[in-house]
């Protein structure tokens, strides 16, 4: 499974444009980290491969499967990909319990997720009550939940405080190590890119 | 405390009143979505025909009401003929005259809120497997509940005072289409109706003061713990 992107997009006077190949080293799952300064468009590059936004050109193939390109541009609801925003986007009127469930398919083990995230206590508060690491790691609960293919992490870490980061670092080392799910993260941050990045791609 | 005929008056007023809000609101939701949400060509024409009752005077809106509604008009001539129904001098008519004088109040207060459903945490939902519809009902629609509450008391209220379309598009039928308004009206043209006018203008104010604190509160309510992230 890889990712295999070569994009680009013109927003206002910047063009915002990438390539990553799909390198041998790639096989399988690990973590692709974008990174660079702020206002580069890293996180246009997501949204691109999450289908928010569409590309003046190129392709976005994952695992595989063409998510765009030759004519091909598959609909959000259909990539399956999990999107972890920079903020939580936790739905205000439901409890974090409804939260978790809201993409899930039949069958999905939500006790193991919620079990290694340590959010299986918060099901039944609230989303407003929840401090930001709660928040992030319920948001990445409820991405993982969805049955993705694939994650998508923008900057997950960037609100948080340091001890909070470490909670949803492990949070992710276990993703990319135990559950071996692709994932593609921005980041600003050399030691974060270091540490998760399996390939770091600089923009 | 009240007369009989008082009391027929604000029953009219409560029933017409209810009447036009209920069949108002699914319409103006729908056009403050699509003014809210769907960019298209056009939008700007809907949008001013939707204020038109706003700042047209309201005889006009009436006697355009007339046309249409009459015997011979476009929408009056078939109900006539498929199913026996007319509309002239009757309460129904005037709560089709309530209703289109107070959409764009309605259409203003549910769009506001529409506009501030946060569109990322749409995406979000998009990107977790949520088609539009789906979308819709479950972030959309809950999320703009306080502006639909305040959009139909604000539009009821709006309702029960409506005064020159009425007059203009269904008389002034005492039992049918005399409401709040009309009835004040009449009896300011009669030598002693002064205390019957001031009894029906403190009912009306009362009923105007008590839906305006209703739809604050209602809007405050809905909106507590909405606004999170």
């Amino acid at each position: 499974m890889s990712f295999d992107i070569d994009v680009r997009k013109r927003l206002g006077d910047t063009e915002v444009a990438l390539t990553i190949e799909a390198g041998p080293g790639q096989a399988g799952s690990g973590a692709t980290v974008l990174f660079g300064p702020s206002g580069i468009g890293k996180t246009s590059i997501l949204n691109m491969v999450a289908g928010l936004l569409r590309p003046d050109s190129g392709h976005i193939v994952v695992g595989g499967r063409t998510l765009f390109g030759d004519g091909i541009d598959v609909p959000v609801q259909r990539r399956r990909a999990g999107y972890v925003f920079q903020e939580a986007r936790l739905f205000p009127h439901r409890r974090v319990g409804a939260n978790l469930t809201y993409g899930a398919v039949a069958g999905v083990d939500t006790a193991r997720v919620t079990g290694f995230l340590g959010i299986g206590h918060l099901l039944d508060r609230w989303p407003r009550s929840l401090s930001g690491g709660e928040a992030q790691r319920v948001a990445i609960g409820r991405a993982l939940l969805s049955d993705p293919d694939f994650l998508l992490l923008d900057e997950p870490l960037t609100s948080l405080d340091r001890p909070r980061r470490e909670e949803v670092m492990q949070a992710i080392e276990h993703i990319r190590g135990v559950l071996a799910l692709p994932i593609l993260m921005v980041t600003h941050d050399p030691e974060e890119a270091e540490r998760i990045g399996t390939r770091i791609v600089r923009m | 405390m009240l007369s009989a005929e008082e009391w027929t008056v604000v029953l009219l007023s409560l029933k017409v009143g209810a009447a036009a809000m209920i069949v108002t609101l699914p319409v103006a939701f729908a056009l403050a979505w699509l003014l809210a949400r769907v960019r298209f060509p056009g939008r700007v024409i809907v949008d001013a025909i939707v204020h038109l009752p706003l700042v047209v005077p309201p005889v006009v809106t009436g006697w355009i009401l007339l046309l249409a509604f009459g015997p011979d008009g476009p929408i009056g001539a078939p109900l006539e003929r498929w199913f026996g129904v007319t509309v002239l001098f009757r309460w129904t008519g005037a709560a089709i005259a309530a209703g289109v004088m107070a959409l764009p109040l309605m259409v203003r207060a549910m769009r506001l809120s529409i506009e501030a459903v946060d569109a990322r945490l749409e995406n979000a939902a998009r990107t977790l497997g949520a088609g539009p519809w789906r979308v819709f009902w479950t972030l959309t629609l809950p999320l703009s509940v306080p502006g639909i509450l305040a959009g139909a008391v604000l539009g009821f209220a709006r309702s029960i005072g409506e005064f020159g379309a009425t007059i203009t598009f269904v008389s002034n039928v005492p039992g049918e289409t005399r409401t709040l308004p009309l009835a004040i009206y009449s009896v300011l043209q009669q030598p002693d109706g002064d205390a019957m006018a001031m009894r029906l203008s403190a009912i009306s104010i009362a009923l105007s003061l008590a839906a305006l604190v209703a739809s604050e509160m209602l809007a405050r309510r809905a909106g507590r713990g909405l606004h999170v992230l």
